[in-house]
């Protein structure tokens, strides 16, 4: 078991090494990092002597080990257009985001799975048909026009909610947090239904086909000859099996929470990583750009290897073959 | 017992027969949500490809556009101009014309990279799933790596690089096929899994033996016995991400990424309107806005049927 | 003794589009405590459906249209669903086929036995786990008090039938329905399990219901048997007196497809009117297409010889850890002369499907040689030069739903070898050619035009053997080739092979695990186990005067139709 969770921890720091591979190429190959720092003024040779001096002339792998030594440490360098160093304004921004997608991914799961699971066990109900016919249409929904809808109804129309914006926050240490004031939780709860509705649409339905697949098995159909409670079926039997692999898709879905974020945090100019990073991208600023890539890499890969941890927890064939 | 009753009668009915008996015909003209959601997919494609005759005004021609028309409201609404049926825009383009032309884009973006995942992403499978191996193994992590971002992060990724890469002129020119490749980029994934997982289903199965006993070279057993075996799911899996090539194209367009305003998509076209939300002009974003979700939703429901019909034991 | 379950003109119909199918029609069955009713009949008799009635399983779009069921005189068709339920597990139940999915793999045996227990019976949970001990011990699961807190995966395919078997008697059910309990086991563990039914049976007083499709099962442990065919009861009685005297036509010629063990006879006599087998139209051989270019040249030696044949499988992910080696076959040689049928038999996993993909260059072999026709097969390096040998040797395959490609038409199907080893002048003699196949092996000219998916499992066999005879090849390899047949097409299709054999004068390699088939296919046998050949002999001095410990023990293993027809 110990060698399992072993063998995907190298993995994941196998995949980070890849990102920052990409994350580097981009530092270094996407336009010259030394016209993206100096003015216009600098001569020649003070460019040489830039290059030097930040090692750009030192070969690939000795400047990539630089790189990933820096990033290990957090540093990331200067954002070109903010001229602030990339670490400082993503802790800044990390709050933002981290809060949003938190909340968002609650209400996901909260109310997909126990859809998913109702719209399975009912298929041929009036009402499962519906959720599922509901369930297409948020599928078809993109996320800004959730958005742009809600800012239409609720902000301009209505005037309930406030339309961009985190409200005030209340500063803990570094961390600011939205959660304690009523306009930080007004302004919360459009932003997070918008990112909310399309992960719990696809929730949902990969529930509902995961727990599907398990009532057509033998060991359903045995436990229904054996004439055990429904309850018993469907509950202890059905859901837990289908848990297994619903978690990694639910893993995943988190993650992709916070890359979503991106499209919500443009939407009502929220002051998260998102806008920070779609911002970096209309400059050209790839400090930015690589630091972001590296940290939602570093996030997928700790979800993963959580999930990786409760799979052996749940499913008693990877104990023992782990072992 | 029929099947050999189907042996002594046996007429060939032809193609066209054989696809009215079949079952998925029969599902289809049974399932009247997968034939609306056919018949207004077709419209409005239609619609789209001839918009030049279609279109009541041609937007994009500065001679017809006048600004004195800027901002109308819907026929419907006070102040609505009949010959302006959704109202204009900020620059007097008829929202009902600009519909249709970026509707163009946006199928055109949606298809092309569509076509380019598809076949990347079979290319990718089949060589894979065939030859097995450190081959399958170097796919298939950069496959998981991939798959381990949303593609909407990838695509983004892309554009950006091609950003840096290409001076900001040339950009706008070439922003239709620079989305074509970010999308593609990021979809070819799913392809590649599906088949890949098919072939290896379909390559230990003995039909394949028997080609190869017969003597037929890999790539004859690969292509002609293999790949029409596993085309079932990649038709469902083009029909899913075709909706969500759209929906991508549109999210970048919004996010100022995608194509440029002087040739706007639907999602360019959201994202103008947006800035007049606040100050009551919500036409101009809301009517693009629905067309683009009846569009996807039309194309889901064609691809949720689909992958039903193809799959009888979900039924 | 009492009548336990009683099944008086059940109907049971499936709902289509095309018109509601009649799956089971006028069945009377009724069982008594202690007593073991076989119910026999081939695929798509409407056996399995049967038992689903009974018990209230069935699944849309299937539904009893007719008849009653009683269960210890009290009648349970129609009885409401929760209702029914009560009585599954407690008052009849059901044993599955498959023992590797019939349990939930996330939960361990104790759970699954208490829950079901306590469900059923006013037991504490602690009551329930001692029960669920004893049970355990009664089905023979050893050393029970460590291994109840076990998963179903940490027991072997077996134990887990025998863990099954427990979670259906656990709430003391007085009729169990087994839905071909034994047929996903290997041999030596089938007559296991059948003597274990027939214990509890007889010691705990239940009527039994066996469903299988095996003779030999019913041979061994039934008391009555009822014979369906085609959602009919054609004839029942005492197992005896149907096994050795049968009444109705189908029965026997049901009986007399079944392979005999005992004796080699020429032919399955009584099959032909089972399924019609369409018009096999022969062909003068010696003016046909098929018949000539048959001159290979004199032949020193065997056609075939397999010198120390090794074959290593590598397993394991390319990542993880574990890779290790598997010797399929270890060291195998044999020789095969013209004109004879070589016939291979062992178990599953014994390396007998290895050799053919072997012969025939599917795999390639990690050591040995095989010479065909005096020449060295690894030693041809030039495609065509090892494609003009391949021709000369085809295989017939196991599965017939998958040995087909299933979009490609018959006629594209058997045509492609022609066409590739441009065997033909003209696209218009290739489809003569294909068109004389098909009714050679009884399929008829016309259906070169259909697909795969309108034939049933035999027929579709006989496209294989159509495909394999289309290279006019020598030497024939047969790769269990009816072991996924009902017994009445198997008696069809290995007539068929018989008589291409004696047309064509081909050589064949026939790998079975079937010894009865065996028995009546092949000149000479060899005997395998874990990749070894253990004995090789004449196929009657083998059955009859076994030399090798392993091969007593399988034919001892060979179920016996007690009562059959002299």
């Amino acid at each position: 078991m110990i060698l399992f969770i072993a063998k995907r921890a190298a993995q994941a720091v196998l995949v980070m090494l890849v990102v920052a591979l990409i994350a580097f190429a981009l530092f270094r190959y996407v336009g010259d990092p030394i016209n993206n720092m100096v003015g216009q003024d600098t001569t020649f040779e003070q460019r040489q002597e830039l290059r030097q001096t930040l090692g750009l002339n030192d070969p690939f792998f000795v400047q990539f080990a630089r790189f990933v030594g820096h990033a290990v440490q957090g540093d990331f360098g200067q954002s070109y257009q903010l001229r602030q160093p990339v670490s400082e304004l993503i802790a800044q921004r990390f709050p933002a985001t981290f809060e949003l997608s938190m909340v968002s991914a609650l209400m996901a799961l909260v109310i997909g799975i126990p859809m998913g699971v109702y719209t399975a066990l009912n298929r041929k109900s009036i009402s499962s048909r519906l959720f599922m016919t509901l369930s297409l249409v948020g599928i078809s929904l993109p996320t800004f026009l959730i958005g742009i809808l809600l800012i239409l109804f609720f902000g301009v129309i209505l005037r309930w909610l406030p339309t961009f914006g985190r409200g005030e926050v209340v500063q803990i240490g570094w961390w600011s947090t939205g959660l304690l004031t009523k306009s930080g939780l007004e302004s919360l709860i459009m932003p997070a239904i918008t990112l909310a509705i399309f992960q719990m649409t696809l929730i949902v339905r990969l529930v509902r086909a995961e727990m599907l697949e398990v009532l057509r098995t033998d060991y359903v159909k045995f436990a229904r000859a054996r004439g055990l409670k429904p309850r018993t079926v469907n509950f202890t039997i059905a859901l837990k099996n289908t848990l297994v692999p619903v978690m990694t898709i639910i893993g995943l879905q988190v993650g992709s929470i916070i890359a979503f974020a991106i499209i919500t945090e443009s939407v009502f100019q929220w002051p998260g990583m998102g806008l920070l990073f779609i911002q970096a991208i209309h400059q050209v600023d790839i400090p930015i750009m690589a630091a972001y890539l590296m940290l939602i890499a570093l996030i997928f890969v700790i979800i993963n290897l959580i999930v990786d941890i409760l799979y052996v927890v749940v499913d008693p064939r990877l104990r023992v073959s782990g072992k | 017992m029929s099947e050999v009753e189907g042996v002594v009668e046996g007429e060939t009915i032809g193609v066209w027969g054989r696809m009215v008996q079949s079952d998925l015909w029969y599902s289809f003209t049974h399932s009247p949500l997968a034939m609306i959601s056919a018949l207004f997919a077709l419209v409005f494609i239609l619609a789209c490809l001839f918009a030049g005759f279609v279109a009541p005004h041609d937007p994009f021609n500065l001679a017809s556009v006048s600004l004195f028309d800027s901002l109308l409201p819907p026929a419907w609404q006070d102040g609505g101009n009949i010959s302006y049926l959704l109202g204009t825009d900020d620059q007097g383009r008829d929202v009902f014309s600009t519909i249709l032309y970026g509707g163009r884009i946006s199928l055109l973006v949606g298809f092309l990279s569509v076509a380019f995942a598809a076949v990347l992403g079979i290319a990718v499978g089949l060589v894979a799933g065939y030859a097995g191996g450190i081959t399958d193994a170097i796919f298939m992590r950069i496959a998981d790596i991939q798959l381990s971002f949303p593609a909407i992060l990838i695509a983004l990724l892309i554009d950006g690089v091609f950003r840096g890469l290409l001076p900001r002129g040339l950009h706008d020119e070439v922003a239709v096929y620079v989305l074509v490749l970010s999308i593609g980029l990021s979809f070819w994934v799913q392809y590649a899994r599906t088949v890949r997982s098919s072939v290896m289903i379909e390559r230990t199965k003995e039909y394949v033996q028997a080609g190869q006993v017969i003597g037929l070279p890999p790539g004859t057993i690969l292509f002609r016995h293999i790949l029409p075996n596993v085309l079932g799911p990649v038709l469902v899996i083009a029909t899913i991400q075709l909706a969500l090539a759209i929906i991508t194209e549109a999210t970048l367009s919004f996010l100022g990424v995608g194509v440029p305003p002087t040739q706007p998509s639907l999602g360019t076209l959201i994202r103008i309107g947006n800035d007049y939300l606040f100050s009551g002009e919500w036409w101009i974003t809301i009517f693009p806005g629905i067309a683009l979700v009846l569009l996807v939703l039309s194309i889901n429901l064609l691809g949720d049927w689909l992958r039903d019909a193809l799959n009888p034991k979900l039924r | 003794m009492s009548v336990l379950l009683d099944i008086d003109g059940l109907k049971v119909v499936f709902e289509s589009r095309h018109g509601d199918v009649t799956a089971a029609r006028n069945v009377c069955l009724s069982i008594a405590s202690g007593e073991i009713l076989g119910v026999v009949g081939e695929s798509g008799a409407g056996k399995s459906t049967i038992g689903n009635a009974a018990m209230g399983l069935l699944e849309r779009p299937g539904k009893v249209a007719g008849g009653t069921v009683t269960l210890e005189g009290e009648r349970i068709d129609g009885l409401p669903p929760e209702a029914m339920r009560r009585l599954r597990g407690a008052k009849i139940s059901m044993i599955f086929q498959d023992p590797l999915t019939s349990l939930d793999p996330l939960r361990t045996i104790a759970e699954q036995l208490v829950t079901t227990m306590t469900t059923h019976l006013p037991l504490s949970e602690r009551e329930a786990r001692k029960r669920a001990v004893a049970l355990m011990h009664e089905v023979g699961i050893p050393d029970p008090e460590a291994r109840i807190d076990d998963y179903p995966h940490q027991f072997s395919g077996g134990m887990r039938q025998r863990v099954v078997i427990a979670l259906a008697l656990c709430a003391e059910p007085n009729v169990i329905i087994a839905d071909e309990p034994t047929t996903a086991l290997d041999v030596s563990i089938q007559a296991q399990i059948l003597d274990l039914l027939r214990k509890l049976v007889r010691t705990k007083g239940a009527g039994m219901i066996i469903i299988t499709h095996d003779m030999g099962v019913i041979a061994e442990i039934a008391d009555r048997v009822a014979v369906m065919y085609r959602g009919e009861v054609v004839e029942a009685g005492p197992t005896r007196k149907i096994l050795g005297d049968p009444d109705h036509d189908y029965t026997k010629s049901l009986i007399s497809a079944v392979p005999r063990p005992d004796v080699k006879l020429d032919r399955f006599p009584l099959v032909e009117h089972i399924e019609s087998a369409g018009s096999r139209r022969s062909l003068d051989l010696k003016t046909h297409w098929l018949g000539q270019k048959r001159d290979y040249g004199a032949l020193d030696g065997p056609l075939l010889s397999v010198r120390d044949l090794e074959m290593t499988f590598r397993v394991g992910s390319m990542f993880g850890g574990g890779r290790r080696s598997v010797n399929a076959v270890d060291g195998v040689s044999f020789d095969i002369a013209a004109g004879e049928t070589f016939g291979l038999v062992g178990e599953s996993g014994s390396g007998k499907s290895t050799i053919a993909r072997l012969v025939t260059g599917i795999y390639q072999p990690t050591g040995g040689a095989i010479v065909f026709a005096g020449t060295d097969l690894a030693g041809i390096t030039r495609r065509r030069e090892l494609n003009r040998h391949r021709r000369q040797m085809q295989m017939i395959f196991q599965d017939p739903y998958s040995s087909v490609n299933p979009r490609k038409k018959v006629g594209a199907i058997v045509a492609e070898p022609i066409l590739f080893h441009k065997l033909a002048g003209s696209r218009a003699e290739v489809n003569r050619i294909v068109a004389d196949l098909l009714d050679h092996v009884g399929l008829g000219a016309k259906v070169a035009g259909k697909y795969p998916h309108e034939f049933s499992g035999g027929q579709r066999q006989r496209i294989s053997i159509a495909r394999a005879l289309a290279t006019r090849p020598r030497f024939l390899i047969c790769d269990e080739p009816t072991s996924a047949l009902d017994v009445s097409i198997q008696a069809q299709v290995l007539n068929l092979l018989k008589d291409l054999q004696a047309e064509l004068g081909l050589t064949m390699l026939f790998i079975s695990h079937d010894l009865p088939v065996i028995r009546q296919m092949c000149d000479r046998v060899a005997v395998m186990r874990r990749g070894r050949i253990e004995e090789i002999a004449p196929t009657e001095d083998l059955f009859e005067r076994p030399q090798n410990e392993y091969t007593r023990h399988l034919l001892k293993l060979m179920p016996k139709m007690t009562g059959a027809a002299a």
